[in-house]
């Protein structure tokens, strides 16, 4: 909103508050997030700026708290970083087993989500879907149904979710479930609980995406000989590609940030980074928990500027012009 | 209808090639169609419903069911199935003949704390109570009135005893009734006294702390979406990046931001101090209170306000505004006669989603909250630690209709499939 040039002097002067107000609410949004990453590289235990630091000393910087992730929970520390030791804190550092954790129970539970997430919105967008708005509706409330009464009706149901570890169903998928054959405390009952979470993501952005695809190309395809399989991958699915990556990564981002869920219904082998970090939080703060932050931070720049690209992409395929 | 209505029976002498009437074709190609479309979505219900509506299904379950006491006295079951209509007041000499071999068989199995925590829901105060009948029991002798009676007076409360008929049933509706702040007195349940108002309390408290969250979102999100949506096209994109890196941004890592912000030995504090606005020892307390969950939260929903609102004043005409100028209409009049009334649309769907997040929401409190910033979400959490899992699951599935009624407004007002990201 550019001033008008008959703008009254008090015109004026509220457009330059309105503009000072922005600025404020900007800085609110992203202050915050800046913030810890100066703090991370606090050379003290503290959780603010050290005169030193205002100083610019470099004595008052340093890589401590990046090293306290690498040490915690190191069987011998502080020996001589060899090959051997590298591999112990490949085995054995909590926070990198939390991060390992985290990643492939992030992983599966968005290729779940996508793939269901995708065929399901290929259904949804097409006009002659019945019931739309009631399954439209289904799927977007794990989104909206607070996390604490998913993770609750989850910690029941998974507790009696279990097969006998003598039958035959344990020997096929033991080796997904906890050791008493239950979903509770097992990687595969996280995996789907955020599978389910990131659902609606998918869904919203593919449909998203879809609501200006072209039906007419499907028909196009297959009067120019095209089988639906064709149709959907040399077709839909270069298309539509954008929109499932962005879903994709939305529900990474879900199942990366999770930790109400893995609380209630994992057990001490499914520690993932956010339940490190929320315990942490809770217990001992300590600036290692800003070098975890501050890693974050950076992870969720580059997954934005990843969708970002996507979407213009996806827009200029579109023909769109800007958003 | 027997006069041959031109029309139809024209209609259903087309056919096609190989012979059907065309009308009845065309009914089997478009339910082909939306078998086809639902066929896709199949899978995607079947795990929604297997892992989302079961759970939840479950959890309605529990809240209904308790069977610590009706488990674990079986003599107490049977009679209280036999004498549905007994008088509280003045139990017969078979009920506690029935009571005390109950509590003996307690002490042997060790089920005392079990039956005793059930009735405990309603009658606050007897799982002691249990404790010592069920040791005294093995030693008791007839009469068993007058025995049990001497080792505790409590025993012979109508209460007690209402409690405990009511605790013989697997199911019940009675943890609806606790997590209403109501107790079973000697003439039945009531409500309990204004200090122990605490979940109705807490559920007033959400809402209001919810309320002024959205507010405070709308209130910050305004002039910034309005920003957005006037820029041209290539400084909006670059300043959008400032609502979406948040978003995109972990929940934990705003919170921790949060907290290394306005702790006493913070940031924030540390600020003021160097510019002399307040002294060494009046550090503002801005963490772990009320001031911590309103400030974090705010920040954390900001994002879910300013993109609906966004997109709404995105396709808002500048023309408008600029028609109601040259009618002679001051900025102001514009702004609350022409341009507010458009953007309503995206208030409504900004307020209303960020009201159902605040309402529901738990780690923010949980770790910013401290005593007096706890949300119902915490209290659901709280109770679940503690095994009191159906008074938990009545509190959740309290929460869960009013989240549900919101829901449906939203739908109804906005409608879900406009929802979007960025």
């Amino acid at each position: 909103m550019a001033l008008p040039t008959y703008a009254s002097p008090l015109e004026r002067i509220w457009y330059y508050t309105y503009i000072v107000i922005c600025v404020l609410v900007f800085l609110f949004l992203i202050a915050p997030i800046l913030i810890v990453i100066p703090l991370s590289f606090n050379a003290e235990p503290y959780f603010t700026f050290t005169p030193k630091m205002l100083a610019f000393d470099p004595a008052g910087y340093g890589l401590r708290w990046y090293d306290a992730l690498l040490t915690l929970g190191h069987p011998n520390a502080d020996a001589v970083r060899d090959g051997a030791w590298w591999t112990t804190v490949w085995e054995r550092s909590t926070w990198v087993q939390a991060a390992k954790n985290s990643f492939w129970v992030g992983l599966w539970a968005t290729i779940l989500a996508t793939t269901l997430g995708t065929i399901a919105a290929l259904g949804l967008s097409r006009p002659e879907m019945p019931y739309r708005r009631l399954i439209m509706a289904l799927m977007i409330s794990p989104m909206i149904v607070p996390i604490i009464i998913i993770a609750v009706g989850m910690s029941f149901f998974y507790a009696k979710a279990c097969v006998a570890p003598d039958s035959a169903w344990f020997s096929v998928f033991g080796m997904f479930l906890s050791e008493k054959g239950c979903l509770a405390n097992s990687h595969l009952g996280v995996i789907v609980a955020h599978a389910v979470l990131g659902i609606p993501f998918v869904i919203i952005t593919v449909t998203a995406t879809l609501s200006g695809f072209d039906q007419s190309l499907i028909r196009a395809a297959h009067s120019l000989g095209a089988n639906p399989r064709t149709t959907f991958f040399k077709v839909i699915m270069p298309l539509i590609l954008p929109g499932v990556i962005s879903g994709a990564l939305f529900a990474f981002v879900t199942s990366f940030d999770e930790v109400v869920a893995v609380l209630f219904i994992a057990g001490p082998d499914q520690q993932t980074i956010p339940r490190q970090m929320f315990n942490g939080i809770r217990e001992a703060i300590s600036p290692a928990i800003l070098a975890v932050a501050t890693i974050l931070v950076v992870i969720s720049v580059m997954l934005l500027a990843t969708v970002e690209l996507l979407r213009r992409r996806s827009d200029r395929l579109r023909g769109v012009t800007g958003r | 209808m027997a006069e041959a209505t031109d029309p139809v029976t024209q209609t259903a002498l087309l056919t096609t090639a190989d012979g059907r009437p065309l009308k009845t074709a065309l009914a089997e190609a478009q339910a082909k169609a939306r078998r086809r479309a639902f066929l896709l979505v199949v899978p995607l219900i079947l795990f929604v419903i297997m892992t989302f509506l079961i759970p939840i299904g479950y959890m309605l379950k529990r809240s209904f069911e308790h069977d610590g006491f009706a488990s674990s006295a079986p003599a107490m079951v049977a009679w209280f199935a036999a004498n549905p209509d007994f008088d509280p007041t003045n139990p017969p000499e078979e009920a506690y003949a029935a009571l005390v071999s109950d509590l003996a068989r307690m002490q042997v199995e060790k089920t005392t704390g079990m039956a005793g925590t059930r009735i405990n829901y309603s009658v606050p105060g007897t799982i002691s109570l249990f404790k010592g009948g069920a040791r005294a029991a093995k030693n008791l002798t007839p009469p068993f009135k007058e025995a049990l009676l001497a080792v505790d007076a409590e025993w012979g409360r109508p209460a007690l005893w209402r409690g405990m008929q009511s605790a013989s049933h697997v199911y019940t509706a009675e943890f609806y009734l606790v997590a209403s702040d109501r107790k079973l007195t000697d003439d039945g349940w009531a409500r309990g006294g204004d200090k122990e108002r605490i979940y109705l309390y807490l559920f007033f408290k959400t809402f209001l702390i919810s309320g002024i969250i959205t507010f405070l979102c709308l209130l910050l999100a305004f002039p910034v979406a309005h920003l957005l949506a006037t820029l041209p096209m290539a400084k909006s994109s670059l300043l959008m990046i400032f609502v979406l890196l948040p978003f995109w941004t972990s929940l934990l890592v705003r919170t921790t931001s949060w907290i290394a912000l306005l702790q006493e030995q913070g940031v924030a504090n540390d600020l003021l101090v160097a510019l002399g606005l307040i002294t060494e020892e009046g550090r503002l307390t801005m963490m772990y209170n009320m001031t911590g969950t309103i400030v974090a939260m705010t920040h954390v929903l900001l994002p879910f306000m300013i993109l609906p609102l966004y997109s709404v004043m995105k396709v808002i005409p500048p023309s408008y505004a600029r028609a109601a100028r040259s009618l002679g209409a001051t900025s102001w009049t514009t702004f609350r006669r022409v341009y507010l009334p458009q953007t309503l649309p995206g208030i409504a769907a900004g307020s209303l989603l960020v009201f159902i997040l605040a309402v529901g929401y738990y780690i923010t409190p949980a770790l910013v909250g401290g005593a007096d910033g706890q949300l119902i979400s915490n209290l659901i959490s709280f109770h679940m630690s503690k095994s009191n899992w159906s008074l938990a699951a009545a509190i959740a599935a309290m929460l869960l209709a009013s989240i549900l009624l919101l829901y449906w407004l939203y739908d109804r007002l906005v409608g879900i499939d406009r929802l979007k990201f960025g």
